[in-house]
């Protein structure tokens, strides 16, 4: 089991009180298995995807990733988790503006020590980077520049990857061409893949699908 | 006198080490200007105590040997140098040193006063005699001459008040005072008091002493003190028990080579000059004064008067930390004859100093 | 620690992609480094002059011989101490003229004196020198390089031979050659006790009875004495500090908002907050010691620069020799790293808060950091007035100059702290004003607009109105100083020309023969005297019209002028009797003055030392032995030349004695000019770190003016009008601060002429104001933020239109 979430339960603070967003969601996912997470605006589908990569804690309710305990951890460690275990496509793709492509693309592998030059060079090409490694990222499109991002998550050969709407910024064409090298590419590293999407058509793609409507997975 | 002469020739230069790089800025191998002593020249008194500005240096200097009232051996050194900046004679130019020293068995006290002439700091007046530098004085007695001087001096630590009897004639050194200091022709006028007996006070940090004993009295001017490549000098003045009396110096020159010199000296007062060569020194223990090597014991050979003697510094670190350095102090004979008197060495400060 | 390294790569990164900003920031922490090092540079080679004074061959730090009754001693004198087994030397000292020139000559004996700092090894190999070429009337002199320099074709001088670690302008000859130079044959101005004195000298006052033992003056005295200045000056260069923070705090903000996405991205990688952190640290510490040093640099040229003009004004001012070259001192390099990383530290505080409060998910975009509530204006508001009522709280209760200094900073502080609420106020009274008149909408924006760029440029304008009342302060109190000191000096110099005998006999002869020749010949007799215990003078005034005239009095009795010919009552200079707290009809008493009451109090600038002026029959009384040597004389002016020459033909009297009243009030102008070209040149330092910081804000802001701008543009108004608007905005906003900084720099004007001089001169100073100065200023103010505002104005009204769409296309 890569991800196992059990009895997830997380709030926000709003002037009316706390907001509840979650409330005892439920979710696995196995090695090798892809996962789309669909649900309205605000269902707190991100939410959910955010508390796994252990970029914010749950109020109630267990995380485990590849095996680690992800609730309960404190910054340092939920920093080792995203940093060695998990990859991530975000919408905005979050590049790192200053520095290039090439370096882009190699960051987590290398904040993570595991650099690999031969994979990296086999991410670029198969990602159709090699030419634009020495750019800075404003310099490319919004699909070229998801491209990066997905080889960087990719880069470290993390155990899961999890993209929060990856071709949300994209048109539709290359939306299309983006997602299929995701799915290509976690295949071939045999990595679990969670994506939070609205796109049907992205999400028919993978191997599950469960919708999170009022606070709860369908 | 090597002492002297080099004394008084950083004295004229002043600047040690700039003057040594230059060679003495020059004034080491010439006297231009200055008047310059002949074999033909002839010494009278008292007028020849005065100074004698037309040449270039110029001492009076009083070293003696003297016993406390508990047999304490003492020495004391009064040194009054002269020196001219300019060969004009003016007292302007004149240029004045007092040097004093009281050794002990265990220390030695030093002090220094430097004056220009023509202000009445420092001179030397005759008729009656007074040589001064500010209140240190070698000064004759009321109705007196050189033969009966008061002689007064004082440093931060030390002074000293003594009265000086002449138990004998003045003594002409080298030929009628014509004191030659190389072979290449260099020489000084020199005469001498050798026998003056000494009583008087020693004011010391222990005390007050009062001392007994005998002193010498150097005089000498000159304006060509060194011959090129002589490098220090080793000078002794000697009073044997049996009232002979003797002057020697060696100028050592490059290569171990030397200039030797000495005057033997009758308990009456008669001289007769030695030539080069026929003085024997030979260093027999070297003593580390404040890092230099100091040969503070001689074995003296003058095989024609029958002198074989080992002498011995009564301190061996009677150091002169003045502007020009050197080792003066008293020492005592011993081997076929006995005896006292007084050591001087320059040209062994470090490293050619 | 790999994250640790990656993290700080990808930092460092952004600096490599904005060279311009790095620049800024760089540039920004140096200046402001650069300003404070020189003042501790200058400080520091002040203070190690005064010690080296206290070196001085000239014996300042022994005990003296000198005569009881001020007059000189005599070369007899010194052989007849040494005579008599003391051990003193001479030393003569003296000014010398040589044309405009001024030169102090130390007459030493070098064969006296004990070694001292004399170093007979000779200046160089090409001018070898030895101790004859040093001895006797035309000797050779040694000076400082630097003084050579200065004296580079002045006429009449001896050899020179330089000579490192000398005092400046200063020339130490042989005693002789001090005799002839200052034709005073046979003179001594005093005898050093040389230690230790031997054995057995008779008592001192067997031998010369005439003459008394004075204790050393220290070095530490000199340096009390100058206390005050360097005060003013740390002060100073405090200010400037705490100007060019502004700009660091502006660039380091900048630095930090433009990141914000990077940190989280890097966050969300992986690297965690203390390994962010501390690289952020590292990062900054690295940016600080490198400002740091081009900042030591840059102050050490500019402390090169200002040197010379302190040190003439510290020997004008106190008679402090200092050389006007700059050693290479490790504590003020130290100081200097040390307040750049301070001065990073207290500026990127704030945003290193932040970035440890960022919750890992919050919005990326650009906080708008700009956006400050009114709380914060209201908070702002309220701890100006407590920082301005504490101010006037220890005006009243407290003195002395520390006290002074803190008023000051509190007054800046609490005015800055102001500025920001009372430009929202005059903003929003535009605003009402301009709604009331109907005005359309795009004034009613910009008034708002305007009013919103404030907390975003408040730091900056803070900056500017602090620059700007420095500015304004210390011009008025220059003016007031100077147009007080041109107007004293033409009442205090009324005598036409002055002239100085030879001695006392000569002066005699001189006074005779000038009284047919002349309106009228006034004796200037002076003593040195302990005035409450201080070192001064006592003074000896003619009973003539010339002083009922003209001399500046403070304050007086009705009859002053007739009191003090009868010797009924005297007068004080106005810095005794502040210091001492004396009023008219006190008593006055020191050696040789019995008491007498106080009948007038006169302003006496330059010059820190107490002074007492009685009548000159009553001071011939009671100083019998101070010959009249120095005569002020009047004659109509178109005479004074020829009347010179007459002098010059009957008594011998070179023309360097006689000194005309022009020649002095242009020498004592020059000195004023140069005691204020320091305050002038950091002045204007002040303020263009002050521009540099409004630009730098401005840079800031324009990155976060887009969006802002964007919705207008699109509502129709052209880039160009934008453009222009942002100019405006700017404009008005300095303009603003330049009328608030008036009352402010007023107030600091204030409290440097009533309050702060007085504590450290002694004087007051009436307070005169310089319209025009303000209006220059202003207009330089608002030039400064117009060249400032340009950039980004530019680049608004060249922004190609699909970058002002992205705003729209980009937002979420």
């Amino acid at each position: 089991m890569l991800i196992d979430a059990q009895n997830i339960h997380k709030s926000f603070a709003t002037q009316d009180g706390p907001l509840p967003v979650l409330r005892g969601v439920d979710l696995q996912l196995d090695k090798g298995e892809t996962l789309a997470l669909t649900g309205e605006s605000g269902s707190g589908k991100s939410t959910l995807l955010y508390l796994i990569a252990g970029l914010d804690s749950v109020d109630d309710g267990t995380i485990s990733v590849a095996g680690r305990q992800v609730h309960g951890l404190d910054d340092q460690g939920r920093a080792e988790l995203r940093r060695e275990t998990v990859g991530i496509v975000f919408q905005q793709f979050n590049l790192i503006p200053s520095l290039t492509v090439g370096d882009n693309l190699t960051f987590h592998a290398r904040l993570a020590g595991r650099e690999n030059e031969a994979w990296t060079a086999e991410l670029a090409e198969r990602l159709g980077l090699t030419d634009f490694l020495r750019r800075y990222p404003e310099q490319l499109s919004g699909g070229q520049q998801q491209r990066v991002a997905i080889g960087r998550a990719l880069a470290g050969r993390p155990k899961v990857v999890l993209a929060d709407e990856p071709t949300g910024n994209l048109d539709e064409e290359t939306g299309e061409q983006v997602a299929q090298l995701l799915l290509d590419l976690v295949r071939d590293t045999g990595a679990g893949l969670l994506v939070v999407t609205h796109s049907l058509r992205l999400a028919n793609r993978l191997n599950k699908r469960v919708h999170l409507a009022n606070g709860k997975l369908a | 006198m090597s002492v002297r002469f080099l004394a008084a020739f950083a004295l004229a230069c002043w600047l040690p080490v700039a003057a040594l790089a230059q060679g003495f800025g020059g004034l080491g191998t010439t006297s231009e200007g200055y008047a310059v002593p002949s074999p033909d020249g002839t010494i009278s008194f008292p007028a020849d105590h005065a100074a004698h500005p037309d040449y270039r240096i110029e001492w009076w200097y009083v070293t003696a040997n003297m016993t406390g009232p508990d047999g304490t051996p003492y020495g004391l050194q009064w040194t009054l140098f002269r020196s001219a900046f300019r060969p004009d004679g003016k007292p302007g130019s004149q240029f004045w040193m007092g040097h004093a020293a009281v050794t002990t068995p265990d220390k030695h006290f030093v002090a220094e006063r430097r004056a220009r002439g023509g202000i009445g700091q420092a001179d030397v007046d005759v008729e009656p005699f007074n040589a001064f530098i500010d209140d240190w004085a070698l000064k004759a007695d009321e109705g007196r001459d050189i033969d009966r001087v008061s002689m007064a001096a004082s440093g931060a630590d030390f002074a000293f008040y003594v009265k000086l009897i002449a138990q004998g004639p003045l003594v002409l050194q080298g030929i009628n005072g014509y004191s030659r200091k190389s072979e290449s022709g260099t020489a000084s006028y020199y005469y001498s008091q050798p026998a003056y007996a000494l009583k008087g006070t020693l004011k010391l940090p222990s005390g007050d002493v009062a001392v007994t004993g005998s002193a010498w009295l150097d005089r000498e001017w000159s304006s060509q003190p060194l011959s090129g490549g002589q490098r220090g000098w080793d000078w002794f003045s000697l009073s044997f028990e049996d009232g002979h009396k003797m002057m020697a110096f060696q100028l050592r020159e490059a290569e171990g080579k030397s200039f030797t010199s000495a005057t033997w000296i009758t308990p009456q007062g008669d001289p007769t000059p030695i030539d080069n060569g026929e003085l024997q020194l030979e260093p027999l223990a070297i003593s580390d004064v404040g890092g230099r090597d100091v040969p503070t014991s001689w074995r003296l050979r003058l095989p024609s008067r029958d002198v074989d003697v080992t002498v011995e510094a009564l301190n061996t670190q009677a150091w002169m930390a003045t502007s020009i350095p050197y080792w003066e102090g008293p020492v005592t004979v011993s081997g076929n004859r006995k005896g006292r008197g007084y050591l001087e060495m320059t040209g062994y400060d470090r490293p050619d100093g | 620690m790999r994250g640790f390294q990656s993290a700080l790569s990808a930092l460092l990164s952004h600096w490599r992609r904005r060279p311009g900003q790095f620049v800024t920031l760089v540039l920004g922490l140096s200046l402001a480094t650069a300003l404070w090092t020189a003042v501790q540079a200058i400080n520091s080679e002040a203070r190690s002059s005064y010690d080296r004074a206290a070196n001085q061959v000239a014996g300042a730090d022994r005990a003296t011989l000198e005569k009881a009754d001020g007059g000189a001693i005599s070369m007899g004198d010194f052989v007849r101490l040494r005579r008599a087994g003391w051990l003193v030397t001479t030393v003569l000292e003296g000014r010398l003229q040589r044309g405009r020139v001024i030169i102090r000559i130390v007459g030493i004996d070098p064969l006296t004196s004990s070694a001292g700092p004399l170093n007979f090894e000779g200046g160089s190999a090409e001018t070898p020198y030895e101790i004859q070429d040093f001895i006797g009337q035309n000797g050779l002199a040694l000076a400082a390089p630097e003084t050579i320099a200065e004296l580079d074709g002045v006429p009449n001088l001896p050899r020179l031979i330089p000579q490192e670690g000398l005092p400046p302008r200063t020339l130490t000859v042989d005693i002789a050659a001090a005799q002839a130079l200052l034709q005073r044959p046979d003179a001594v101005s005093r005898l050093v006790l040389l230690d230790p004195q031997p054995v057995g000298a008779a008592p001192l006052g067997d031998i010369a009875p005439d003459l008394t033992r004075v204790e050393p003056q220290t070095g530490q005295d000199l340096a009390r004495l100058t206390d005050s200045f360097h005060l003013n000056l740390t002060a100073f260069g405090l200010l400037t500090f705490a100007v060019g923070l502004f700009i660091v705090h502006g660039t380091i903000g900048l630095a930090f908002e433009q990141r914000r996405v990077m940190f989280r991205t890097l966050r969300v990688l992986g690297v965690s907050l203390k390994q962010l952190v501390v690289a952020l640290v590292v990062e900054l510490a690295a940016l600080a010691v490198l400002a740091g040093t081009v900042g030591v640099l840059l102050g050490s040229v500019l402390a090169t620069l200002l040197l010379p003009n302190v040190a003439d004004t510290l020997r004008d001012l106190y008679g402090a020799q200092v050389s006007g070259s700059l050693g290479w001192r490790a504590d003020w390099w130290a100081s200097g790293i040390a307040i750049a990383l301070l001065g990073t530290a207290i500026a990127a505080a704030g945003s290193l808060w932040r970035i440890r409060s960022m919750p890992i998910l919050a919005s990326a975009q650009p906080r708008a950091w700009a956006m400050v509530s009114s709380k914060t204006l209201v908070m702002q508001a309220v701890s100006g007035f407590v920082f301005l009522g504490l101010a006037a709280v220890l005006l009243g209760l407290a003195s002395g100059i520390v006290a002074a200094f803190i008023i000051i900073a509190l007054v800046l502080v609490g005015s800055a702290l102001l500025l920001p609420p009372l430009a929202n106020r005059l903003l929003d009274f535009g605003q009402s004003l301009a709604r009331r008149a109907g005005a359309g909408a795009t004034a009613q924006w910009f008034w708002a607009d305007t009013r919103q760029q404030i907390p975003g440029l408040s730091l900056a304008l803070m900056a500017l109105l602090l620059a700007l009342a420095a500015n304004i302060g210390v011009g008025t109190m220059v003016g007031s100083f100077r147009t007080t000191f041109v107007g004293w000096l033409d009442q205090r110099l009324a005598a036409e020309f002055y002239v100085n005998a030879r001695d006392g006999q000569q002066g005699e002869k001189l006074k005779i023969w000038l009284q047919t020749r002349t309106d009228a010949v006034l004796p200037i007799v002076e003593t040195e005297a302990t005035l409450d215990g201080r070192k001064g003078a006592i003074f000896g005034v003619a009973n003539h019209a010339t002083y009922r005239d003209n001399w500046p009095l403070l304050e007086r009795t009705p009859q002053v002028w007739d009191e003090v010919a009868r010797g009924e009552g005297l007068l004080v200079n106005e810095q005794f009797a502040r210091r001492s707290g004396l009023s008219l009809g006190d008593e006055i008493s020191a050696a040789g003055l019995p008491p007498t009451p106080i009948a007038g109090v006169y302003s006496d600038y330059g010059n820190p030392a107490p002074q007492v002026m009685v009548g000159l029959s009553k001071f011939s009384a009671l100083f019998p032995n101070i010959p009249q040597q120095r005569f002020g004389v009047r004659v109509p002016p178109e005479r004074v030349e020829a009347l010179k020459n007459e002098i010059s033909a009957e008594f011998g009297i070179e023309e360097r004695s006689m000194i005309d009243q022009s020649a002095i009030k242009d020498l004592s102008l020059s000195v004023f000019e140069r005691t204020f070209r320091v305050t002038d040149a950091l002045n204007v330092l002040t303020l263009a770190v002050a521009g540099f910081a409004i630009f730098t804000s401005l840079l800031t802001l324009a990155t976060m003016r887009v969006p802002q701008l964007a919705p207008v543009w699109a509502l129709g108004l052209t880039q160009r009008r934008l453009a222009a608007l942002e100019l405006a905005r700017t404009a008005i906003l300095a303009l603003v601060t330049v009328v608030l900084a008036v009352p402010v720099g007023l107030a600091l004007a204030w409290l440097l002429l009533a309050v702060l001089n007085v504590e450290a001169f002694g004087w007051r100073i009436p307070m005169q104001v310089f319209v025009g100065d303000w209006l220059r200023l202003g207009l330089l103010a608002l030039l400064a933020a117009l060249l400032a505002a340009a950039i980004p104005a530019r680049r608004m009204a060249a922004m190609a239109p699909a970058d002002l769409v992205k705003v729209f296309s980009h937002e979420r």
